[in-house]
């Protein structure tokens, strides 16, 4: 449930709500946790929200292990 | 990546020549997860010992609210909305999933702004969101009940069971029967909350606190920055996951948390009762509160015949330790929430095969 996956954010639309790419899928999630994001920036999504905005090439990085890393149950 | 490799070595070398006896808590449950899968555990010297603690939101919340919840979930004209990991938790009679298969309306959502829509199309029922969760989670809640004042809608509500992290680690760092050297510090709810519980919590108690992210690499290199303080006896908070941690913490979410809800005293599963360690509505958004609107009882604490989540959740054993793990309790048949859970410590023992 604590799980944070980065994103990064594309577009603005209304009610601080912003359309974010998590690895090909865009997503509408609300900014309204981090008034000053950018678009481009990336930002790490909890629950529906941007809860604070992360370093890119961080994000980048993450983004990536996420697509080889899928879970591994048993 | 080849130096990212060296570093590791030379992060596990530093681990490995430690000598003293440490026992470091990994205060969130997606750190348990993440030490699990990641095997760091097998890599230390056995005078390096990791616990558990009560840093799994689902975990931790009282048998007593989960019955409440669950017939909540069963009054007539109720839609309750959930965070999917709910689900199958045991109450004492039946789970959110058997409430469901009995006709009770129970929705995963996503997002409590899900919960909110939900309301809006649903205007003939009573929508109810479940909150539960640290400072992260919390104020998404808080906005999704400022939205649903905004707009007038009167048919949404939270049962907010909401829970702060810092009082915990009191308790935690209070008892004698736990011993702890050092906190791996959770990632998550310290981008809500920064840094400055953590300094608090290191000079009142004399315990090394390190912020901490969640690759396996971040997790080395928190252990080496505990093991540095111990070794000199020092006890400061620090960050180690500066990429996405900052000191003050996320303002704007801890201006909202402070607007929509006053804190309370709480029940924790495994640590009782903690004055100050809950989240409830502020008398402004009172409407929103589904305790009051539904005329909520109390319900006591009935704990779960066999189950020692409350030992695990607080690192008093570990999950082996309880005679049902993988006996009895599995995650196809879990007794406990610490099974249930994916942040739950037994469950990340059980399927990482954790000996
Ligand atoms: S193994 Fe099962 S019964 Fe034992 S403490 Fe964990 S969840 Fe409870």
């Amino acid at each position: 449930m604590c799980l944070g996956v980065p994103a990064k954010v594309v577009e603005f639309v209304e009610g601080q709500m912003a359309v974010v790419d998590v690895d090909g899928n865009q997503v509408n999630i609300s900014i309204q946790l981090v008034p000053d994001v950018k678009i481009g920036q990336y930002v790490l999504v909890h629950a529906g929200f941007a809860m604070d905005i992360v370093d890119e090439d961080w994000a980048k990085e993450t983004m990536q292990l996420l697509k080889q890393l899928q879970p591994q149950p048993q | 990546m080849e130096s990212n490799k060296d570093y590791i070595s030379s992060l596990l070398k530093d681990i490995q020549a430690e000598t003293r006896e440490v026992v470091l808590m990994e205060v969130c449950g997606t750190h348990t997860m993440a030490i699990a899968k990641s095997g760091i555990r097998n890599l230390l010297p056995p005078n390096l010992r990791l616990l558990s603690g009560p840093g799994c939101p689902v975990c931790v919340t009282a048998q007593g609210d989960i019955d409440a919840v669950i017939d909540l979930a069963e009054r007539p004209g109720i839609v309750l909305v959930t965070f999917g990991d709910m689900m199958r938790v045991p109450g004492n009679k039946s789970s959110l999933q058997e409430a469901r298969s009995r006709g009770a309306d129970i929705r995963i959502a996503y997002s409590p702004l899900d919960a909110v829509e939900i309301a809006r199309q649903n205007p003939e029922k009573e929508v109810v969101f479940l909150g539960i969760g640290f400072e992260t989670t919390a104020p998404a809640v808080a906005i999704s009940a400022e939205k649903a004042l905004q707009e007038g809608l009167k048919n949404y509500s939270v049962l907010s069971l909401h829970k702060v992290v810092p009082p915990a680690l009191e308790v935690i760092f209070s008892d004698p029967d736990i011993k702890v050297d050092g906190l791996i510090c959770p990632g998550h709810v310290s981008i809500v909350i920064g840094l400055e519980p953590y300094i608090k919590l290191a000079q009142n108690y004399h315990q090394p606190c390190v912020v901490t992210g969640f690759e396996t690499l971040d997790i080395l290199e928190g252990i080496v920055m505990l093991l540095q303080q111990v070794r000199q006896g020092q006890a400061q908070a620090e960050i180690q996951y500066k990429r996405v941690v900052r000191p003050e913490g996320n303002l704007v979410a801890q201006e909202t948390l402070k607007k929509v809800f006053t804190t309370v005293g709480a029940r924790w599963r495994g640590l009782g009762f903690i004055n100050n360690s809950g989240l409830e509505f502020s008398q402004q958004y009172e409407e929103l509160d589904a305790r009051k609107k539904f005329a909520i009882p109390e319900y006591e604490d009935i704990p779960i015949k066999g189950c020692a989540c409350g030992d695990v959740l607080t690192g008093r054993i570990t999950p082996h330790e309880c005679p049902l793990f993988s006996r009895a309790c599995t995650p196809i048949n879990p007794i406990g929430p610490c099974m249930v859970s994916h942040e739950g410590a037994c469950a990340a023992y059980y399927r990482y095969k954790i000996t």
